[in-house]
This record gives structure tokens, C-alpha cells and sequence, in this order.
């Protein structure tokens, strides 16, 4: 089944001479439980992609259909709903709230679901769990490490169990313990059969995805199914 | 989400940074607790006034000249055909005087001789003790009434009722004392008086000359304009003004003019105090429309954040709305208890007294900037695609 399905995606910022083409023209579909990796120089369009495939930006021209429903039909309420309940998005730098609890980080996207406190905390410690770190649920961002962080973001974006996660760039900041953290993680999900798109810099990152899509000046290069590499 | 957990999410964002939390909210506590308080200020000013014109008695006209007002002259004034509405005439005269008791003396400011119907129309009744009567001054009798200041200073734990006080040489039994006045008018104590029959202060302290003024007591407070009009015609009629003179000598007092007066005056300085809180209110606002800018500028990302994260526009402009509110209703309920803490204390010599419109209305203009300005800058920060938001520094 097609989780995503982009169709000649095209991403243009600025006007006139300052124009720039993010993406020239982008078509790509994902079926379910594949492990995707994007990779490609800065300025190849990989997060403006990441970015209109998570529905916090939209495409300048074609279409992006998730799960069928073409996304830019949706009105506010609709795409806030999608990002709640069938995305999980992981960020390069983070993205936690701060001065908030590690606990309350991940529960927020519960929040927006309107689940009830107390089962929205239960479900909270879980994922905190399975991140290997349910002793850190009361620290605040701030008294955390980069690894930590990015766990508890990892966390938050698993916490809905989300079809879909997105990951741009997870491992960019962090050393290579972390980063084999993060990836050990990412690998539990993709083994319970989630699909999983992940943007790198790092070709043994890559490497662990099932499928190696490689960007240039905002369009395909290559799209290759591989043998995974396990740690 | 539930408008409760809204609530929590508001109270989570306010403890999240409690130095500018509580900032905001000293700003409004303080416009507002100005705003109260000056206007308090000013009203409380513009009763202690009325009071005071009022302790002066509303229906009496009090007429003041330099030696014509002989006897002939007030006893023209009493006169049912020509003056119906005048009520009673009570000639004054007064002076200072030394008065001794027992070795320990006082020198009382107004040592003041009258007819009996000056306890009425000067709103000085006795409480004490008995007044004077007409019979007393036919005959000249030297018996008192002492004001409060004059009975605490020279009788300290003993009734006066009976003693014999000395005034200047002149021997007089006390036979009453005075209702304390409401409030002390001005310079002058306005208990620190003695009244006795005029024959007798003519007699034994200021001689028989002109009469100092000349109280006249209006038949109700209504009339005063009136009986005002005829005492004039009257005056006019008995008092010769030379011809070359530029004022009249003698002037008519009217309590109740007098009271317009004050009272415009005192209403003058309200609004002006007003005025001045009321830019101490917008000033405060302008702090918490910073404050909140600043906040909700600051919190762009965070905004952001929440909206990946699947967070609606409405829950999170209610979170903002909900924030600011909080903070506003706070501070400005605080406001209100500072005012209302602070009113209970004089300030610069005026009793304050709370105008219940004031708190409404500094407690809405503040609430209202809050709203406004926490509102506005959140709206267009949650109307943001993530992506612009995320990427807002």
C-alpha cells in the first residue's frame, strides 16, 4: 500500500532575480514499512522535501498525496490532524520545548490528541522507555545531553504511533554513540513496521536504509532498493 | 482539548518564566492600584470638603462687614414682612481670649457672643450640658458653652459642667459643652471655641461697638437664594455706600455657594488626578503590550513546535489568550487589593475614598490591553505555516 505518493513536487522561494528552485520537479512514492534514506549536498532540496512531506510546508506546484488524501485540500484544522495522528517528525536540532519537563515534551502531541492526563502520561513514560530513558522524565531540555534530547524527541514523535516517521537529519549533532542510539531506535521501529524517511549527510547512516534516494539541484539522481547494513 | 487543560497548559506557560511573569503583572498592578487610588484620592479630597462647607450649616447666609452692622441693622433683618424666608438673625461678635481654670489656661481663637439661635444656624449643637437661652441674654448673664478642644485642654478628667472659668478677667459659669464638629476646617480648630449671650462678651470683653457679622438662617436650605435676595434688599436699604467706593462694606456669605463652588473646584481636581492615572494606566498598558509582544515574539518557534506537533491554531491562540488573561486579571486583581490596602491610609493629609466605578474601569482597560496585545501577535504567530514559524528568529 502507498503511504506517500509525491507527483512532480516543485518548491520555489523569493521572486524575481532572487528566485530559488528548492525542488525542480520531485516524484517519488513510498510504500509501507520501507525504510527510506535521503541524502544529497546542502542546498539539494532534501529538507524543503522533508519539510512539504511532513505538511509543515506546502509544494509551489504538483501534489502530495499521504495515505491517499491529496494534503492540499485540507484546511488548518484538517492538516493539524495529520501532523497529530499520522506523523511523527524528528528534527535536527530538536525542537523541544524548553523549560518543560522531558515528560511533558512527549506528551504534548498526546495532548493535542486529547487523550485524558492519565493515560496520556502512561503512554508518555512508555515511549520514554523505550528510548532508554524513563529516569530523565522530569528533566528539563537544558539539563539533558544532545543524545538525550534528540531521544526524547525521538520519543515524542513515536508517542502517537505515527504510520510515518520523518527524521531530518536526526544524527546530525550529535557523537557517534548517540547516533548509534538514535539508529538502534529507528531500526526497532522500521522492525514493527513503520515507515521510516531519513535525511543523512553520513553514508553509514544511510546504509541502514532499504532504499538510497539521492537529491541533486532539486531533483532525483538516483532512487536505488539496497541490501540493509546492520550494526 | 478541554478548556481545563487549556488552563493548565496557560499556567505551565505563565511558570515557565516567572521573573517576566511577574513583571507583566507588576505593571498592571500598579496602573491599576494608581488608577484606584488617585481617583480616591480626589474624591475623598472633594468630600472632606463638602463636609467641612456642610459643618458650616447649608441654610445660613452670613453676613460680614467692617463697623456697619450696628444693631439697627440686624434688627431690620428680622422682619416677617420684607424678610419672610429668613428664619432667625444672629448678631456675632468675637474675639480672642485668654481663658484660666484652676491655674491651667487656654487661649481659645474664637471667643464668640451670639443669640441662642446661633447653635442652629452655625450647626454647632450642644451635647453637654445646656445652652444659653434668650433670657440670658436680656440679662446679660455670663455663662459659657465650650467647644471640645477648649473642654479637653482645660478640663482633663474632670466635668466642666458648673466650673468657673475666667476670660480675660471676667468671671463665666460654664453650662455646656459642644458636639465635636466634623472635621477641622482649614487653619483654624473649629473646636476651639466658647460661645456665650452677646450682652454679656459686649459687656465684659469687646464693648458695645459694630457687630463682627451677622448670621442669618434661611426658613429651609431651599430658600436660601431667596432669603439671600431680601437680606441684600434690606442691606442695601440701611447701609449707606459712599459713592466713590469701589467695593460694598459689607459682604453676604451663602454656605451653599460656597459648596457649588468647593465642590466644582474638587471636581476639577479629581478629573485632573484622574487624568494623571489614567496616564499611568496607559503607560502600564504600553508596558504590558511590550511585554506581551516581546512574549509571544519570543515563543515564535515554540508556536512553531506545537504546530508540527499537531497542534490546532485555536488551541493555540486559546493557550496565549488564556496566558495573557491570567496574567491581566492577576495583576490587575492585585491592583485592586493594593488599592483597596492602600485607601486605608491618609495620603497627603486626604482620607481616601474608593470610587467603585474606578476599580471596574482600570480593571477592564487593563484586562482589555492584556487581551489585546496578547492576543494579536499570537493570532498571527499560530496563523504561521510551522515552517516559517520554526524558522523564526
Amino acid at each position: 500500500m502507498t503511504v506517500l505518493d509525491v507527483r512532480a513536487v516543485t518548491k520555489v522561494y523569493g521572486e524575481g532575480a532572487a528566485t530559488v528552485h528548492a525542488l525542480r520537479g520531485v516524484s517519488l512514492t513510498v510504500e509501507r514499512g520501507e525504510y527510506v534514506a535521503i541524502m544529497g549536498s546542502s542546498g539539494s532540496g532534501k529538507s524543503t522535501l522533508m519539510h512539504i512531506l511532513g505538511c509543515l510546508d506546502i509544494p509551489s506546484a504538483g501534489r502530495y498525496l499521504l495515505d491517499g488524501v491529496d494534503v492540499s485540500r485540507l484546511n488548518d484544522r484538517q492538516l493539524a490532524l495529520v501532523r497529530n495522528r499520522r506523523i511523527g517528525f524528528v528534527f535536527q536540532s530538536f525542537n523541544l520545548i524548553p523549560r518543560t519537563s522531558a515528560l511533558a515534551n512527549v506528551e504534548l502531541p498526546l495532548a493535542y490528541a486529547g487523550v485524558k492526563a492519565a493515560e496520556r502520561r502512561r503512554r508518555a513514560r512508555v515511549a520514554l522507555d523505550m528510548v532508554g530513558l524513563a529516569d530523565r522524565a522530569d528533566h528539563e531540555p537544558n539539563q539533558l545531553s544532545g543524545g538525550q534530547q534528540q531521544r526524547v524527541a525521538v520519543a515524542r514523535a513515536l508517542v502517537t504511533e505515527p504510520a510515518l516517521v520523518l527524521a531530518d537529519e536526526p544524527t546530525g549533532n550529535l557523537d557517534s554513540r548517540s547516533t548509534e542510539d538514535i539508529l538502534g531506535i529507528l531500526d526497532e521501529l522500521h522492525a514493527a513496521g513503520r515507515t521510516i524517511l531519513l535525511i543523512t549527510h553520513e553514508g553509514d547512516v544511510a546504509a541502514r536504509a532499504s532504499r538510497l534516494i539521492r537529491l541533486f539541484d532539486g531533483q532525483i539522481a538516483s532512487d536505488v532498493r539496497q541490501e540493509r547494513v546492520h550494526s | 482539548m478541554s478548556v481545563f487543560e487549556v488552563l493548565r497548559f496557560a499556567v505551565r506557560g505563565i511558570g515557565a518564566n516567572k521573573l517576566r511573569s511577574g513583571l507583566t503583572m507588576l505593571g498592571i498592578l500598579i496602573g491599576v492600584a494608581a488608577v484606584i487610588l488617585l481617583v480616591a484620592v480626589g474624591n475623598g479630597s472633594a468630600r472632606e470638603v463638602a463636609e467641612r462647607i456642610e459643618a458650616l450649616g447649608t441654610k445660613t447666609l452670613t453676613i460680614q462687614g467692617n463697623g456697619v452692622l450696628t444693631p439697627g441693622v440686624a434688627k431690620a433683618l428680622d422682619d416677617p414682612v420684607l424678610a419672610p424666608d429668613v428664619a432667625s438673625v444672629s448678631p456675632v461678635v468675637s474675639t480672642q481670649a485668654t481663658l484660666t481654670y484652676e491655674g491651667s489656661d487656654h487661649s481659645v481663637q474664637q471667643f464668640v457672643g451670639s443669640y441662642p439661635s446661633y447653635f442652629g444656624a452655625s450647626n454647632s449643637p450642644v451635647g453637654n450640658g445646656a445652652g444659653f437661652t434668650d433670657d440670658d441674654v436680656a440679662r446679660g448673664r455670663r455663662v459659657v458653652v465650650i467647644g471640645q478642644t477648649v473642654a479637653e485642654e482645660m478640663f482633663t478628667g474632670v466635668d466642666p459642667i458648673g466650673k468657673e472659668i475666667t476670660a480675660s478677667g471676667a468671671l463665666f459659669t460654664v453650662v455646656g459643652v459642644l458636639d465635636e464638629k466634623s472635621s477641622a476646617s482649614g487653619f483654624m480648630d473649629a473646636n476651639d471655641v466658647v460661645i456665650a449671650p452677646l450682652t454679656a462678651v459686649q459687656q465684659a470683653l469687646t464693648g458695645y461697638g459694630p457687630y463682627n457679622s451677622i448670621v442669618v438662617e434661611a426658613a429651609s436650605s431651599d430658600k436660601v437664594s431667596i432669603a439671600q435676595s431680601q437680606v441684600s434688599l434690606i442691606l442695601s436699604q440701611r447701609i449707606e455706600t459712599t459713592a466713590n467706593a469701589t467695593t460694598q462694606p459689607y459682604r453676604i456669605q451663602n454656605a451653599s455657594q460656597l459648596l457649588e463652588t468647593q465642590t466644582e473646584t474638587a471636581d476639577t481636581f479629581t478629573t485632573l488626578l484622574g487624568a494623571v492615572a489614567g496616564i499611568s494606566l496607559l503607560v502600564g498598558g504600553i508596558g504590558i503590550t511590550n511585554i506581551m509582544l516581546v512574549t509571544v515574539t519570543e515563543r515564535t518557534r515554540e508556536i512553531g513546535i506545537r504546530k508540527a506537533l499537531g497542534a490546532p491554531r485555536r488551541v493555540i491562540l486559546t493557550q496565549f489568550l488564556a496566558e495573557a488573561t491570567m496574567l491581566s486579571l492577576l495583576g490587575g486583581g492585585l491592583g485592586v487589593a493594593a488599592a483597596l490596602i492602600g485607601s486605608n491610609f491618609t495620603i497627603v493629609g486626604v482620607k481616601p475614598v474608593i470610587v467603585p466605578s474606578s476599580i471596574a474601569l482600570a480593571l477592564c482597560v487593563s484586562v482589555a490591553i492584556g487581551l489585546f496585545f496578547g492576543s494579536v501577535p499570537a493570532n498571527r504567530a499560530a496563523g504561521l505555516r510551522p515552517i516559517d514559524a520554526l524558522r523564526y528568529e
